[in-house]
């Protein structure tokens, strides 16, 4: 292959921080005509913010862009689009409602006296669509009709109807089958072919073997590495993605698991996990790991009774039927959302509320009684607050973080299960929250943790168990486990250890 | 600046009684007065207790306006079948709430949003309301139901007339239950974020299904006052109330998007309205002016309530 002298798009230099985050550190990046790049790096090293930038949605607090060698500097992303980079999100953009045609074609409708011509878009997209072998999408079709797929693709054709140079593809085939992404691979070729820069965000790394040209690694919001995909084996790429030091704040009593608490069998969920199966001792935390997506969260939530459940068995304190989340809080079991915004917490309630809605006390509830109890949890959480009426949304993300475990140690639940508990959080309560899951592990709280980071899930578990593509692999001791390991379970690759 | 907020509604009750004060006539600042529109709120003041438990859980119910017809009617025809005073009103108020039960039903089971359930039980409820009515007014012999909102005798000690106790009381109750009760406080958490109701163990549809119930017996109570207006059944009156008794409550700070609202501020809220009405009318001006005024205050409190948010 030979690579053109001028980059289709450079970045050179980026640096992008949030208030004292730094979330890309003189990032550079760049992608030639007809190549396809692909773009690899853990949970929040900076691969969306490093794509928000090239789409014009963030500006660049240092570094320089050029497309085709001219200089590139969108301050939105309807400029980025009308200077040929286009965006396909994993949530896609189209509205359900319209059709196939008037989809690709929105905002550039052909009209004629002012009346649409309906049959000239139809020839349009239908030429476009077959272009991509896709000949088979009816641009007549509603979108909300095709499966997800097709709306891919139809995505794509809008992207290239409006004469894109760069396409970023981000995590294209993560709720596709195999199948479908096969057929999606075809597609990007002859977008390769056609000279279009390519940049292909994924967790994948056998697919990325499989399409890539060239790779670029982000990690902590610098660039890793980089290099042909051709001549770089996977343990390679992997050992770019996660070589960084375990810091030593993750603190692990002497634990002695208790009897068994919770056990699944083949447990099925709607439409994930597909299969998922363990035993979760008290007294024992044990770590589930898996990339986003895998299914990890909705094993969670079907556990709780929040999410339907196909088939399988569970037993929680020896209670085999069905649960409602309700009933599952009666049992002893409660689940710490890893959606904090929108499921975790009432942003518009007070802490005190907050703390005890799973809870209240029956009969009149007087404000100072809930007071009364959120003082002792912010005393014993070291939460940060003017005082148990104020008002959740004013507090920073740790707090908040703290006054939702609160919840579940209020309730005094014996099995927690904890999704992301430090996500987005600072560093001083991420260390009070693991000192916090340690203590309520050695008094003989079961819990079940999921988490993107690696770090985290050897520093504190006992056992960890991989989820891939809904399939939940064995526990292991976590002293069998490495963050190598960890990542080629992740992504689908047979660990040999 | 919690505080101001929650009292906001109460200033701008007393600037606008301040306001008619001065420019209007003496007649609009005598206690007499205040006693006329004290009862002339009492409808709306009575529904916008249960509209203040939807509002504040997310919801909305349209249907009021003709559970409080359907109830007249109701009533009219119990008397009429020689039922006593208090078991006909009894039936009239069940049967409001009935309808809210359906409403909560519906809204629940099949998962419709309340603007399309209750937009649908309005046209439902007035039909069966005029069917049941035969299209016409019913009398009933007078007994003392069409004392409860009559006006005083003149030096009478209680002040109010019964109608206007009963919803003091019932204000007092609804807000005690509001804030100080389990449900009170589960049905803050649904419209503040329900899934985080959710995930606490609430029972988000038992829940939903009370409060529907408990707006149709606040819209049958309104009912029993508006018959004791009346003095008959009336399968057509108050078309189009449901929208004083929203405003009502948005007024008083009640959030369309759930979480907010409270039922003082309700009851503030249907008072501003009876003033500006009573302000308007004895200064002589017509009732377009009425209604400008009316829609200008109701706009305002909302945009002054989004900016106050937009702050934060």
């Amino acid at each position: 292959m030979s690579i053109p002298k001028h980059p289709r798009f450079a970045m050179r230099g980026i640096r992008k921080t949030f208030g004292a985050t730094i979330a890309l550190d003189n990032v550079d990046f760049a992608v030639s005509a007809g190549e396809i790049h692909a773009l690899i790096g853990e949970n929040g090293a900076g691969k969306s913010t490093l794509m928000k930038v090239l789409s014009g949605a963030l500006q660049p607090d240092a570094g320089e862009m050029t497309i085709d060698g001219s200089p590139f500097a969108p301050t939105n992303p309807l400029q980025a689009r009308q200077q040929g980079v286009a965006m396909i999100y994993q949530e896609l953009s189209l509205a359900p409602h319209l059709t196939v045609a008037e989809n690709v074609l929105l905002g550039m409708e052909i009209t004629r006296r002012g009346l649409l011509q309906k049959s000239d878009m139809h020839a349009l997209v239908q030429n476009a669509l077959t272009e991509l072998d896709h000949a088979d999408i009816d641009p007549h079709a509603r979108v909300s009709s095709l499966t997800i797929a097709e709306r891919q693709i139809v995505e794509i054709t809008r992207a290239l109807s409006v004469q894109c140079r760069v396409l970023v593809l981000d995590e294209p085939t993560s709720s596709l089958t195999r199948a479908d992404a096969n057929r999606l691979f075809r597609v990007i070729q002859r977008l390769k072919d056609r000279n279009l820069a390519i940049v292909y965000i994924s967790h994948f790394l056998e697919e990325i073997k499989e399409i890539a040209d060239q790779f670029t690694v982000l990690r902590d919001g610098k660039s890793a590495g980089s290099g042909l995909v051709a001549h770089t084996p996977i343990p390679d790429i992997v050992h770019l993605m996660v070589g960084r030091q375990i810091d030593d704040f993750f603190p692990r009593s002497n634990r002695t698991p208790g009897e068994p608490l919770l056990d699944l069998t083949d447990l099925a969920g709607d439409p994930l996990p597909h299969s998922a199966s363990l035993v979760l001792h008290r007294g024992e935390v044990l770590g589930i790991g898996g990339l986003i997506g895998a299914g990890r969260t909705e094993l969670l939530r079907a556990l709780f009774g929040l999410d339907p459940i196909r088939k399988g068995n569970i037993t929680f304190a020896h209670n085999t039927a069905r649960a409602t989340p309700a009933q599952r809080l009666t049992q002893g079991m409660g689940l710490l959302s890893e959606d904090r915004k929108d499921e975790g917490l009432a942003q518009s309630m007070s802490l005190a509320n907050n703390l005890t809605l799973s809870c209240l006390p029956r009969g009149i509830i007087f404000p100072e009684k809930l007071y009364a109890i959120a003082h002792q949890w912010i005393y014993r959480l070291n939460i940060r607050t003017s005082g148990p009426a104020q008002s959740i949304a004013d507090l920073s993300g740790g707090n908040q973080q703290k006054v939702a475990l609160a919840r579940l140690l209020h309730h005094d639940v014996d099995c927690l299960l904890l999704d992301e508990p430090t996500r987005g959080i600072d560093i001083a309560s991420k260390a009070d929250i693991y000192h916090l899951i340690d203590q309520l592990a050695t008094q003989g709280k079961a819990i079940l943790l999921v988490s993107s980071y690696l770090p985290e899930l050897l520093g504190i578990c006992d056992r960890i168990a991989v989820m891939y593509r809904g399939r939940l692999g064995p526990a292991r001791p976590v002293d069998q486990c490495s963050e190598h390991s960890l990542m080629l379970e992740a992504t689908g690759q047979e660990v040999t250890a | 600046m919690n505080h101001l907020s929650r009292f906001a509604p109460l200033l701008g009750l007393f600037a606008v009684y301040g306001l008619f004060a001065i420019l209007g006539p003496d007649s609009f600042s005598s206690g007499r007065n205040l006693e006329t529109i004290a009862r002339q709120t009492a409808i709306v003041g009575t529904a916008a207790l249960g509209m203040t438990l939807v509002i504040i859980a997310g919801g909305i119910d349209l249907s009021v306006g003709s559970i409080i017809a359907l109830t007249t009617v109701t009533i009219a025809a119990s008397l009429q079948a020689d039922l006593s005073p208090p078991v006909a009103a009894l039936i009239g108020i069940l049967i409001g709430a009935l309808c809210g039960f359906v409403n909560g039903l519906i809204i629940t089971r099949f998962r419709v949003v309340p603007f399309i359930v209750t937009l649908g039980t309005l046209l439902l409820v007035r039909g069966i309301a005029k069917g049941l009515a035969s299209e016409q007014k019913i009398d009933a012999p007078l007994t003392y139901l069409i004392d409860l909102l009559a006006a005083l005798p003149r030096g009478a000690w209680w002040i109010f007339p019964p109608g206007v106790w009963l919803l003091i009381i019932l204000a007092l109750l609804t807000g005690g239950f509001l804030a100080y009760t389990r449900p009170g406080k589960h049905i803050v958490a649904i419209g503040s974020n329900e899934n985080t109701a959710r995930l606490c163990g609430i029972r988000v549809e038992a829940t939903k299904l009370l409060i529907y119930t408990l707006a149709g017996t606040s819209a049958g109570i309104a009912g029993l006052l508006q018959f004791s207006r009346l003095t008959v059944g009336d399968p057509t009156v108050a078309v189009g109330l449901e929208l004083d008794v929203i405003a009502a409550v948005v007024i008083g700070g009640g959030s369309l998007s759930g979480g907010e609202g409270s039922v003082l501020g309700s009851v503030v809220g249907a008072l501003i309205m009876t003033v500006i009405r009573s302000g308007c009318s004895q200064m002589g001006l017509p009732n377009w002016v009425q209604e400008i005024v009316t829609g200008i205050i109701i706009v305002t409190a909302v945009a002054v309530d989004r900016l106050r948010h937009r702050e934060r």
